[in-house]
Order: C-alpha cells, then structure tokens, then sequence
C-alpha cells in the first residue's frame, strides 16, 4: 500500500526538498508527521474494507440460514464447503470483523490519521516530538496489521472467540479449530498493536504538552487537539493492561499456567490439570482497557466534530470550556465503569449498583456534549458541506446509539439484554457508526489539506445519503431483535420457532448493508481519484480559523516556510461583530487583547527542547 | 502581589513557545512512558491480587509462606535464613540507584570521569541483581530435599510452571511471570546503560554538550528499582 501513497504524491510533489532524501526515506520510512499520517489513513482504509466485506459475509448466512451461494466455496474453500458457510469460521469473521473495525479502523486508523496531521499543524509545530518514534509507531501498526491478516492462511482459521478473545476459549489452543495458531497470531498481532499505540500516544501528548508555538494556550487550542490529548493519555493508561492481560493469556496458552483456568475448564478441555486461576480475572483486565476502549474510538470524532460543525454554521462552538471539561470527565469515568460489561458474569450486587451509577453518570458529560453541538448548530448560518452532513450524521448516530447506552447500563435491564442483539445495535451506532461518520467527515474535511485537492461533493453527498439510510436500516431493526432475545454471535437462529418472525427483518438489514456497503465504493473512489484528478484546493477552502490553513498547500518539511505563525486568539473566532469577514485566523492579532504575548521568546535553555525538528 | 506574579508566572508558563514544565520533549516522553509501565506492572499485581485473594481461608493448598520459600543463603547450606538473600538483593538494586543519583549530579557538572565511574558502579549493580536473581530462582526451581508427597504418592521438589512444592501452582506461576518481568526491565536497563556508558566514554555528551541520556536512563533506573519494592512487598513480605 505504500506502493499508492508513493505514486501519489510523485504527481503532485512540488519541489521544495532541499533535504538529501530519497525515495525510501521519503515515502517508506519517513518520519514527516503528514506522511505518517496519509499511511495510517489508507492502511485504516484498506483495513476498513476487509472488515466491512467479513460483515457482508456473516450477514448473509444470518439472512439466508438454507441457501447455497457456491461462490461462497470458490473464495473460501474449505469453510465455504458446499456454498454453505463453516459454523466455526463464522465465528472467526465476527472475531476478526470486530477486531479490525474497534482496533485496527477507528483506533490505529482514526487517531493515527488525524492526530499525525493535525497536532503539529494546529499547535503551530514543525513535527512531532519524536518524528523517529513516529515513523516506529506506524511501523508496528503496519507489522501488526499483516500478522493479524495473516491468520486468515492459517489451516485452523483465524482466531473465533469473538474479539474479546474470553478465555477458556483462548486460553485452551484445543478449545475450538480458531483457539489453535490463529489465536496466537491474534495475540501477537495485538501486542505489536499496543507497542505502536503507545509510541504514538507518548508522542501525541509530549508534542501537544511541549511544543505549542507562541499564544498557543491551552485554553486556545482547537477543540480537536483536546480531543487528541484526551485519547491519548486514555490509551496511554489503558492499553498497558492489555499487554498485561495478554501476556497472561501467552503463557495460559503456550506455557502451561493457569492465571484464566480453573478446575471446571480442565475436565471440560479433556483432563489436563490446571487450577487456581479464574476465567473472571481475564474480563476484568480486558474490559479495564475495553471500555477506556470505546473512548478511545470515539473521543477523537468529539472533537473533529466539534471543529466542523462549528466551522460549517460559522458560529463558535457553543461551550468551548464546557467542551473541554466534559472530554475530560468523560476520560475519567471511563476508567471506573469497566463492570457494565460483567454484570451477568456473576458479580457481587452492590458492586454491580456502583458500576451502574458511574455508568450512568457519564450519561452527563455526553449529553452536554451533544447539546452543545445542537446549540452550536442553532441558528447558525450553517453550511451544508459534505463533512458538514457526516458531522451532523454522527451527532445523530450518537444520540439514537447513546440512549440505548441508559437501558444497558442498568445491572438489572442488562440482565435480559446482555448479549443479544439489542446489544449490537446499541455498539454499532453509538461507537461503530458515530465514529465511522466521525472520521469520514474529518477526511472530506481535512482532504485538501493532505493532498492540495477537494474530493469530489456530488458524489459525496450520495455517499453521505446512502451511508446513512443504510446504517439506520441496518442497525435500527437490531433493536427489536435483541428485546426479543435472539443472541449475538449465533450461526443461526433456525432452531427456535420464536425467531422465525425476524427471517424477513434479517433479509431487509442484510439488503441494506450490502447497499451500505457499495455506497463506500463510491468513497473510496472518490478519494484515489481525487488524489489524482481533483479540483486544486485553496489556501483556506473551508474560511477556516485553525493553523493548518496557514500553511501552504504544497506540503513542506517543517510544515510553514519562514517563522512559525504566532497565536492571538482561540480557535472560534466566527461571525464577531464589527469584523469584515466572518472568520478571523487565530494568527492574527487581536488588538484588544494586551496578554504577555510581546514578552521575548524565553525557551527553555535545555539545549534540547531548541533542537529544530525540521531537518 | 506574590500572587499576581505566580499567576502570570504560570500563565506564561503554558502559554506555549514553551515547555510548561522546563523539561524537553525527551524527559517529558520517559516521564509518559514511565506512568505507562506503571499501568503494565500494575495489571500483573493486580491478577496477583486477584488470585491470591481468592486462596485465602483454602486450607488444602494454601498460599505458602515466603519465609519457608526463601530461607537460602549462597555458602550456608542448610541454614534458615528467611528473606536474608532477598533482602540482600534489594539492597544492592537501591544501591545501584544511588549511584545512579551520583552519575546524574556529575553530568550536571560536566564530570565526565565520573559519569563513567558512576555508570559503571550502576551497571555492576544491575548486573549484580540479575545474578542474585538467577541464584534465587534456581533455588526456587530446585526446591528442599524432602519435597511434598502428593496425595497419589508422588513427591515434587521445587517449583516450575506446572508444580509448586510449597503450595499452590497459582504462586509459582506468579512469581515467575511477575519477577521475570521485573528482572526483564532490569536487563533492559542494564543494556541501556551500559550504551550510554559507551557513549560518555566516547565524549558524545560533552560534545553535545549536556548529559540528558544519563537522566533519561536514570529516570528509568530509579523507576525500576521503585518497581521492585512493590514486587518484594507483594512476594516476600504479605
Ligand atoms: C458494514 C457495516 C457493519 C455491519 C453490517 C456489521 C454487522 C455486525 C454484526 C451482525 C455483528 C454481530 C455478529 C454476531 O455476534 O453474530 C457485528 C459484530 C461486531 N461489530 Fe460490526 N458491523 C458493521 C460495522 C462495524 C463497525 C464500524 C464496527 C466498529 C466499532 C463494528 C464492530 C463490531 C464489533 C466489536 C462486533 C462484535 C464482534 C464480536 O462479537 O466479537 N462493526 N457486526
Ligand atoms: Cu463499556
């Protein structure tokens, strides 16, 4: 795929490389925050549509339980025997579907692309901290991304115990055909994950901490970078234990102890002798990551929508300090309310009625959040964008998914709904979706920044049409399925008579994601031809405040030419009175404003803080 | 007016154009990464935690003693000397870090000779600690000369994965994976500062013109030995 982003920007490259690079060091290995970014962005991509084409596969065995589709054995051989999909393969494209989409699409994906592109250039910096460990981080996600796709050619498949890989499952390599190698892969997969994940978080935060250019405070930055720094410090604290719980699970697997294990799972996986561990310990260290998790996915849209709608109605954001606090709170509480998602494993119930509180309380920052964009959007002289409409689609996704969030927050409601599929719609249109429409909008959005061009709009706007009919028509039946009790992760449901009455709901959602699915056909040509072939961008399509506007459209090392530009004012400045445009920079001077900014440059006389990162 | 100075003092501070803690990116990312490990050891102490936890009142196998574990000193066969060796170990692994502390303090005053002195006394003591280590788990491997008999007969010595002469399998398993780790982080920091040993002896620093290397590795050394006290807490002492 490197291959791509290099015949890229050999078309439109403008020489501006003074530098001694070659082409390995400049399209390969580079270490310039805008390149990291693009190769984060297409390997999510690429990662975005296996992921959605191992969906398309499991739904429709779920819409055609009896039916032979003989080309299903042409691209899957063995598993797809007969045109009839292997019931344990099914279980391996759900585990990997979730796998890819939460960790490899919306985390790697997602904050690799925008975090690289935009904390240097909207804190005014000439990269990040550490370009080197930069270029690391995507190396591991690269690494990661081909081991986990690797599994795929493994005879026993890949991993199936779904993508919280729970033990026993995983933990017992005889368990079923997907605990084997392809498990092993998983989990080596996901430990090179962590290490990328951390490298970039570590970088994100030092950049966002150490290098603001002058006036840049902290209470002046883009709600975006907020959002950035937030997710990192998230993943920062969370993903370590991960990589703790996973070790745990290596030597369960390879090494013979028994953290996961306990007496019943060893007669059951035919007599080996383990005792002492607990199957409970696993869930409570993944979903210690695995709620912080969700966050992680969905706090970086917070922010890119918070940025467009508040560009696109040309109004500041509504509660910029409100905003802050709540990304905030909302990183805090995360770290508390990991128990919503065992409260049918057997847990003590007054434990159960304290996870349940701090679940709901969370209920508050992210209320005031989407108020705050409704208030924003109020009578704003708003401006329907194509990233507008993707911005608008994920306030609305998040809401409709949020207030399920209220019913499976309840210890005593989520007794009935744990694991059916109310549980499915609720994920899929609070995180999946919201955050899928989040991080397109920031694509459209951000395009001419990357590539000196505008994606193509009347083909965005069919795009954006059909992505979000269908995801409604996908999801939204999910809901009536899951009160009536039909479980997630089955193969099919054709043993019980009282589900037969969903057959057609399950053709209908199955019909639409295909249509869902081709309409992002559409997006992904629009994007390579409009790398190619789209209209040239102007310094500032969007009449936008932030920095990375100022910099010039023929990207640069370093990013601006001369003298990085100062900051006078936030982000927000939109329709002021008394201004003759309805945006004004945050680079240009606000003559009310009398603030310390005249004081000389003090850097910090530690010789390497001056080191230039350009170089 | 004290205030109104510390109040500007701090709004410049992070007013950006600056680092608002006067450290550069580099120290600021080991800090970063430092909290991270944290959060790995954290999740290994607690499943340790966890576990234990759930033994306690087991009267069939139940969670051994560290002071019948480890009474072995290197010389003195035979003799009981409960925790005399680890305490030992500890010992030398906070020594290590005191002259650590010493090589840091000679790099603010550009000392190179004892940089290289206080480098090399560090690594000694790393190393030292990986070594007392092996001793201690070869003895916990080995196990006593009587062993346990199983009830089928069968009598185990030592520990490994899979058995656990004192107890139950669950604390050998822990101890294993949670030292190791430990003792992983150690090798680690040993070969990181025997590199910057290198490079202070090949002046790379002076020419630089700072030591930050040795803080930064200092940082982690310190961080390392702090480490180990939670571990010896849990293991050897609760
Ligand atoms: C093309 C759009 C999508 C469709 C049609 C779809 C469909 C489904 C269905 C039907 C399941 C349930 C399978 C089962 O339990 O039997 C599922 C599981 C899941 N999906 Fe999606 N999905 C889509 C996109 C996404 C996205 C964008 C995410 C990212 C958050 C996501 C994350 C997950 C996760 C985490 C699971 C649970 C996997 C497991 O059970 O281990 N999906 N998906
Ligand atoms: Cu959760």
């Amino acid at each position: 795929m490197n291959t791509h982003t290099a015949s890229i920007d050999v078309q439109h490259h403008h020489e501006e490389e003074h530098h001694n690079e070659n082409f390995i060091t400049k399209y390969i290995f580079s270490q310039d925050h805008k390149m990291i970014s693009k190769q984060f962005l297409i390997t999510g991509i690429i990662m975005g549509f296996i992921g959605m084409f191992l969906s398309l596969l499991f739904r429709l065995q779920l819409a055609y339980p009896d039916t032979k589709f003989t080309f299903l054995e042409s691209i899957l051989g063995h598993w797809g025997k007969d045109g009839k999909l292997d019931p344990n393969f099914y279980l391996a494209l759900t585990t990997m579907h979730g796998t890819i989409m939460v960790f490899y699409v919306l985390t790697a994906g997602l904050s690799g692309t925008f975090s690289n592109l935009l904390i240097p250039l909207q804190i005014g910096a000439r990269d990040m901290a550490s370009p080197f460990l930069n270029m690391l981080s995507y190396w591991f996600f690269f690494a990661s991304s081909v081991v986990l796709i690797s599994s795929f050619f493994v005879e026993t498949g890949p991993a199936a115990a779904g993508w919280t890989v729970y033990p026993p499952l995983s933990a017992l390599p005889k368990a079923l055909p997907g605990s084997g190698f392809g498990m092993t892969l998983w989990l080596i997969a996901i430990i090179l994950f962590v290490v990328s994940s951390l490298l970039g978080g570590v970088n994100y935060v030092a950049t966002i901490l150490n290098m603001r250019t002058k006036g840049m405070k902290m209470t002046r930055l883009p709600l975006t970078i907020w959002a950035f720094l937030t997710t990192a410090i998230v993943g920062l604290l969370s993903f370590p234990v991960l990589l703790g719980a996973g070790l745990l699970l290596i030597f369960d697997r390879s090494f013979g102890t028994s953290f996961y294990l306990n007496e019943i799972v060893a007669e059951f996986a035919g007599g080996i002798e383990r005792v002492g561990g607990s199957p409970i310990l696993y869930q409570h260290l993944f979903w210690f990551l695995g709620h912080p998790e969700v966050y992680i996915i969905i706090l970086p849209t917070f922010g890119i929508t918070s940025e467009i709608i508040s560009t696109n109605s040309r109004k500041p954001i509504f509660g910029y300090r409100a905003m802050i606090g709540s990304l905030l709170s909302i990183a805090f509480l995360s770290f508390l309310v990991w128990g919503h998602h065992m409260f049918v494993t057997g847990m003590n119930p007054f434990l159960g009625s304290v996870f349940m509180i701090g679940t709901l309380i969370i209920a508050v920052p992210s209320a005031i959040k989407t108020f705050n964009y409704l208030a924003t959007l109020w009578k704003g002289n708003i401006i329907f964008t194509v990233p507008m409409l993707f911005g608008i689609g994920m306030v609305s996704l998040f809401i409709t998914g949020g207030l399920t969030g209220i019913h499976l927050g309840n210890a005593a409601l989520d007794i009935n709904l744990h694991d059916t599929y109310f549980v499915i719609a609720h994920f899929h249109l609070v995180m999946g979706c919201a955050a899928i429409f989040g991080m397109i909008s920031g694509v459209y959005h951000w395009f001419p920044r990357m590539y000196g061009r505008m994606m193509n709009k009347t083909l965005g706007y069919i795009h954006f049409w059909i992505t979000i009919i269908s995801a409604y028509f996908v999801f939204f039946p999910m809901h009536f399925m899951g009160l009536a009790g039909v479980p997630r992760r089955y193969y099919s449901n054709t043993a019980y008579d009282q589900f037969d009455v969903f057959m057609d709901m399950n053709v209908f959602i199955t019909i639409s994601a295909i249509i869902g699915g081709a309409a992002q056909l559409l997006f992904l040509f629009n994007f390579f031809y409009s790398i190619f072939k789209g209209k040239k961008s102007e310094q500032n399509p969007w009449n936008s405040n932030t920095l990375e506007w100022t910099a010039p459209v023929e990207r640069i090392h370093g990013n601006w030419p001369g003298e990085i530009p100062h900051v006078y004012r936030w982000a927000y400045d939109y329709s002021k009175p008394g201004a003759e445009q309805d945006f004004i920079p945050q680079n240009v001077p606000d003559p009310g404003q009398t603030d310390e900014l005249e004081e000389p440059n003090t850097l910090v006389h530690n010789p390497a803080t001056q080191k230039e990162t350009a170089h | 007016m004290a205030n109104t100075a510390t109040l500007t003092d701090r709004r410049t501070q992070w007013g950006g154009g600056k680092s608002p803690f006067n450290i550069s990116y580099g120290k600021l990312m080991m800090w970063i990464f430092l909290v991270t490990d944290a959060f790995t050891f954290s999740s290994l102490l607690t499943a340790y935690g966890f576990i234990r936890h759930s033994f306690s009142g087991n009267t069939e196998t139940p969670w051994p003693s560290p002071d019948v574990v480890f009474n072995h000193f290197p010389f003195l066969h035979g003799v009981h000397l409960p925790l005399m060796f680890v305490s030992l170990m500890t010992f030398i692994l906070i020594f290590s870090s005191v002259t650590m502390v010493l090589a840091v303090e000679a790099g603010h005053r550009m000392a190179k000779k004892e940089v290289v002195k206080y480098m090399f006394y560090t690594i000694l003591g790393g190393l030292a600690f990986l070594g007392c280590q092996a001793w201690e788990w070869t003895q916990f491997i080995i196990g006593s000369e009587q062993g346990r008999t199983l009830a089928d007969g069968t009598i185990i010595h030592g520990a490994n994965l899979a058995i656990n002469e004192y107890g139950p399998v669950a604390f050998a398993d822990l101890f294993f994976i949670v030292t190791g780790f430990h003792g992983f982080h150690v090798f680690s920091g040993v070969v990181l500062n025997i590199i910057i040993l290198f490079q202070t002896m090949d002046g790379v620093f002076e020419k630089r013109g700072h030591y930050e290397m040795v803080e930064k590795v200092g940082l982690y050394w310190h961080f390392v030995d702090l480490v180990w006290v939670f571990v010896f807490t849990f293991f050897y002492l609760i």
